[in-house]
């Protein structure tokens, strides 16, 4: 339903979005990720026919962004940055406003509005002007002003920014559901999140996405996944460093703590192990019971969404070391 | 949904925001009192001993002068900076629809703003027998002089985020519309230059083209005048609010 086909922009001499293609199907959830100024906002807003593109297309539903914005507006909703709204008016004008911008009326805006009030939790504030409200219900009532028409598309700039964990908890419950009939765009910096509510993920770097697909095909990008995490109970580190050795699929230990006859340790496959990455917890759990060590815990690593993200976006540095 | 009912909705809420505020009454409060101030003191129209709406009317671009900028600045440089521009842009509207709407409305606020002085229409036709073909003239003209200096006022909130910024941008604009045909001004010139020199510049200043509505005249080339500012002033400021976003 979104369509983005190499599509790039320039502000002066700096390119902000450079080559940018993806496509996001109906009951997708595409999660965008990149460091702050990577171009995620420039490209949303190319998307939702704010900025115009440098180059390249953007179709949505059909409907060249450039071309038909009439059309492609109609068929999008729009969170932006920072929630925007008209500070002065009451939360139920704004909505009604919105309504009405979108073609709603009479009776059909106000089940719209009651839709969105009751989907948002504004209800309270309805009658309140904006400017009195707290900052997780101005955000709300700018989520509920791109929800009120019910809209195909939903492109949503950090929807969960500035809420508290309840709220964000609701809101990303919220996109999971209606990603169901929908195709949603969001872009977040919280990397929990992409793993709760995407279907897919792309990571942007300095305008290019540099990475792109589920949250599963990210995670094993990662230098940790297929790692063995094991603590064990009654052995001493270079004991149980010299008996894993042993196992031929694995190609690097890192004792992680080592006190009391407690070893905890992290066990990274081999790069020619193949077949043998998957079984090697299963070795491990072995060689413990042969050697008639405890097993206090014992776990097979998925990969670490933060560390793919760090070394994706700053190569230069090294990711950091047992972060936890 | 079609053109005007969006212009519609726009310029409803834009005319609604100014009511929402106590500025607007500020506003209402000192156009009325000074309106009364010029025409009554300075205006002398009591000395005059002729009914008419002269030293009414004749105070009218002076006022406009510091009152339009003030109620136009704000127009897009408030949108600019709370970045609602980006959420009515998104919404199914083209740029002009928005230009247009949000200019009506600030027109029809003024135009509020210019009814509310009826009363000096009721003292004239109380106290003598004036030529009310004039006043209406008369209030033509202004409510065309109020659109035009807003038209320029709507530009310089295009320009930049700052409303004081904006302010006075607008009003040096709208100042140097007036001093080109101001008589001490236009004396001034006429010491170097020809008649003609002093004629040409004389006929951008929105003085020369009010003083026919003042006499109760109603010339085509006065209304082409006015409504090619407004119609400039707002193209432009399309061109402006385009060349934010095109980067």
């Amino acid at each position: 339903m979104i369509k983005v086909e190499s599509l790039s922009k320039a502000f002066g001499d700096k390119r902000a979005v450079d080559d940018v293609s993806f496509e996001v199907r109906k009951g997708e959830v595409l999660g965008f990720l990149g460091p702050n100024g990577a171009g995620k906002s420039t490209t949303m807003r190319m998307i939702t026919g704010f900025y115009p593109p440098t180059s390249g297309k953007v179709s949505v539903c059909g409907f060249d962004v450039t071309e038909q914005p009439i059309a492609a507006k109609k068929t999008m909703g729009y969170l932006p940055e920072a929630a925007p709204s008209y500070q002065e008016m009451t939360v139920l004008s704004f909505l009604k406003f919105a309504a009405e911008m979108r073609g709603l009326r009479g009776d059909a805006q106000r089940s719209a509005i009651r839709r969105v009030v009751d989907t948002c939790h504004l209800d309270k504030v309805l009658g309140q002007t904006i400017d009195t409200l707290s900052k997780g219900f101005k955000h709300r009532t700018c989520l509920a002003q791109s929800i009120i028409h019910d809209p195909e598309v939903l492109v949503l700039d950090e929807p969960t920014d500035g809420l508290d964990p309840n709220q964000k908890h609701e809101v990303r419950t919220l996109i999971k559901r209606m990603g169901e009939t929908k195709a949603i765009i969001f872009s977040t910096h919280i990397l929990e999140e992409v793993e709760a509510v995407c279907s897919r993920a792309m990571i942007i770097d300095r305008g290019r996405v540099v990475a792109n697909g589920t949250p599963e095909e990210l995670k094993a990008m990662s230098t940790r996944a297929g790692a063995v995490l094991v603590t064990l109970q009654g052995a001493s580190a270079d004991t149980v460093r010299a008996r894993l050795s042993g196992i031929a699929a694995i190609g690097r230990v890192e004792i992680l703590n080592s006190q009391d006859g407690r070893v905890m340790l992290e066990a990274f496959p081999a790069a020619n192990a193949g077949a043998d990455r998957d079984a090697l917890a299963g070795r491990i759990a072995e060689l413990a019971i042969r050697e008639s060590w405890t097993i206090q815990q014992l776990k097979t690593e998925e990969g670490r969404l933060e560390e793919v993200f760090r070394s994706i976006t700053m190569p230069d540095t090294h990711p950091a070391k047992g972060a936890e | 949904m079609g053109t005007w009912p969006v212009i519609r909705t726009i310029a409803k809420r834009e005319l609604s925001a100014y009511f929402e505020s106590p500025v607007a009454y500020v506003f209402l409060v000192v156009f009325l009192l000074l309106a009364g101030f010029f025409t009554f003191s300075l205006g002398g129209f009591f000395e005059l001993g002729e009914a008419s709406l002269n030293s009414f009317f004749t105070w009218m671009p002076w006022l406009f002068l510091f009152l339009v900028p003030a109620v136009g600045m704000r127009l897009w440089s408030e949108e600019r900076r709370l970045g609602t521009i980006e959420l009515l842009l998104t919404m199914p509207v083209t740029t002009w629809q928005a230009i247009i709407a949000k200019f009506v409305a600030s027109w029809a606020f003024l135009a509020i703003a210019l009814a509310l002085t009826f009363p000096v229409v009721i003292t004239v036709n109380w106290l003598g027998d004036p030529d009310n073909g004039v006043i209406i003239a008369g209030y033509v003209g202004s409510l065309l002089l109020a659109g035009t200096f807003l038209s320029i006022a709507c530009l310089t909130s295009a320009l930049t985020r700052n409303q004081v910024i904006a302010f006075i941008l607008a009003l040096m604009i709208c100042l140097l519309l007036i001093l080109v045909g101001f008589a001490p001004v236009t004396t001034m010139l006429s010491r170097f230059a020809d008649v003609w020199v002093v004629d040409t510049i004389a006929s951008f200043s929105v003085l020369t083209h009010i003083e026919g509505f003042q006499k109760g005249v109603l010339d085509t080339r006065d209304l082409l005048f006015f409504f090619s500012v407004m119609a400039f002033s707002l193209f432009t400021t399309g061109v402006v609010l385009r060349s934010h976003r095109a980067g």
